[in-house]
């Protein structure tokens, strides 16, 4: 049995390990400063790069985290400040589900709500299918940091006057920031590498976006396409954007990991 | 229960004070309690409460665990509020007005509390005891009323060359001070203190029980302990509560001494509790 488990346990680290190996010896092939700066070039002709692709997620994960932090922040104090236990119950069991829903079903329904009506896919779109998903992430997580703050703070706020809002903006929310920047960037990291709801959003683009209210290309619809495609080297730039987007998603999860180690910034006694 | 043994002080209104009869002619009385009933849903948890706190002493609640010691301290800079289902039935006035009539922010500043544990802020020690001033508004300059503070609480000595550290590097004892320094910083007329001293070492203990003596010349103090020796050295006068009710009140060298009900004196005795 213990052979067994043991075996397991190797085989879900092999994985991580044979993915990353497998990319960066692949991407990593591929990988030039051309990738980063160029835009992509026409079939046929080698080299060419995905900077509109880079630029065009990161303007899709901006717009996403203006999106869902401020609202699952915001729930997040009301769930663990103002809330009876009902609501609370309610809130958090919708939470729960909206985390658990396809990002294909995100995507269709973002399509319905924010493309339809303009005719139009656009960065604002497919940032907003992303913000969604962010949404129940922050707000579970920020709610748990948020609850870990000891009350012996609270009360020691309002006995000196402080109103509830007082209160949260100036001890709760300062003891727990830690906290709250972790599940920020667990959050991103988790929407940074979501394709499908971007593909009737955002779209896609061969060339830099014309806008907020334009298509655009992002890294992760740009790989599925690439590495659908027949041609070698797409295919080898796919490669290279996939080792990109992990490298991002690895070291926003490190980072996280170093802040939330340092603890929430309160003693817990 | 409900008639009360003569000895036992009713105080209505404050110029009708039947309290502690040596200092009867010039004790004036700070906060007034009376006809407080309380309750924790459909539990109630004090019965009928009347009492006086005289200006500038130093007043402690007695009892055992439960008595409702530490609620009615609450309810005098109205903590209770905080818990959903608590209610209060009855009057306490503070310098002849009904505090439940009051803006409750307004008046926490002006009767401050300091808890059992030392909960100082995740904060410098400078801006703990700036942050009653700063939330409130404060045009005083606050460096000077944090250096003020702190020496109220005797504390200045200790942090004056590291204001800007973390109030967690202090010890417990230390933290317990802060958060003194902090309710000072305010300038509450009342200052009320739930077992400050319960979560600490002897030593510090001896050092705030000092500090309260000095400190009663400040402001009015209400301190709930379950050390009763701790009572006798620092109180002026003791109210001993038992399961909601208020037993007996007088001057804390009379109840320690000849306790007018026997139930205080079994408790005062070490015959329960």
């Amino acid at each position: 049995m213990l052979t067994l488990t043991g075996v397991c346990a190797a085989v879900s680290v092999l994985a991580l390990f044979l993915i990353l190996g497998y990319l960066v010896v692949r991407g990593g092939a591929s990988l030039n400063w051309a990738f980063f700066t160029r835009l992509p070039v026409p079939v046929g002709e080698v080299g060419g790069g995905m900077a509109n692709a880079i630029v065009g997620s990161a303007k899709l994960l901006l717009f996403a985290t203006l999106v869902g932090v401020p609202i699952g922040l915001l729930g997040a104090i009301y769930l663990a400040e103002f809330s009876g236990s009902k609501m609370a119950f309610v809130v958090r069991y919708a939470a729960d589900l909206l985390n658990g829903v396809p990002s294909i079903v995100i995507g269709i329904f973002a399509y319905a709500l924010a493309v339809l009506p303009f005719k139009q896919f656009s960065t604002l779109a497919g940032g907003f299918a992303l913000g969604l998903m962010m949404i129940p992430i922050t707000l579970r997580s920020t709610e748990e940091f948020l609850r870990s703050v000891p009350n012996s703070l609270r009360e020691g706020a309002m006995a000196l006057g402080a109103s509830k809002w007082k209160m949260i903006a100036t001890v709760i929310v300062p003891a727990a920031y830690r906290g709250i920047l972790t599940a920020i960037l667990l959050a991103f990291a988790r929407v940074a590498g979501e394709t499908a709801p971007l593909i009737f959003t955002a779209f896609g683009n061969n060339y830099w976006s014309a806008g907020w209210t334009q298509p655009t290309a992002s890294l992760p619809v740009t790989i599925y396409n690439y590495a659908l495609s027949p041609y070698e080297d797409w295919h080898r730039q796919a490669w290279a954007g996939g080792l990109v987007l992990l490298g991002l998603i690895l070291m926003i999860n490190i980072v996280a990991r170093g802040i939330l180690s340092r603890g929430i910034s309160v003693s817990r006694s | 229960m409900a008639s009360v043994r003569p000895a036992v002080p009713v105080n209505i209104p404050p110029t009708a004070t039947t309290t502690p009869r040596e200092s009867n002619a010039t004790l004036s009385m700070r906060m007034t309690i009376s006809k407080v009933n309380f309750f924790y849903g459909s539990k109630q948890s004090l019965f009928d409460i009347n009492m006086g706190i005289g200006t500038n002493k130093v007043t402690a609640l007695i009892g055992p665990s439960g008595c409702g010691k530490s609620t009615l301290l609450r309810t005098l800079n109205r903590m209770h509020e905080t818990i959903s289902n608590a209610r209060l039935e009855g009057e306490i006035l503070l310098d002849g007005q009904n505090i439940l009539k009051q803006d409750v922010t307004a008046h926490r500043r002006r009767v401050g509390m300091v808890f059992q544990r030392p909960n100082p802020f995740p904060k410098s020690i400078f801006d703990n005891v700036a942050y009653g001033l700063r939330i409130n508004g404060s045009k005083a300059p606050i460096a000077e009323a944090v250096e003020k503070s702190l020496r109220h609480a005797a504390l200045w000595d200790e942090v004056k060359d590291h204001l800007h550290k973390s109030a967690y590097e202090l010890s417990g004892g230390q933290q317990q001070r802060l958060c003194i320094a902090r309710a000072l910083a305010v300038e509450p007329e009342v200052l009320l203190l739930d077992e400050p001293c319960s979560a600490l070492d002897p030593i510090s203990t001896a050092k705030i029980e000092e500090l309260l003596v000095q400190l009663k010349d400040l402001c009015t103090i209400v301190i709930v302990t379950h050390n009763m020796q701790q009572a006798a050295r620092v109180s002026d006068f003791t109210a001993f509560l038992l399961i909601g009710q208020l037993i007996e009140f007088n001057p804390t060298p009379q109840l320690f001494t000849t306790p007018s009900d026997p139930r205080t004196e079994a408790y005062i005795t070490g015959r329960f509790g």
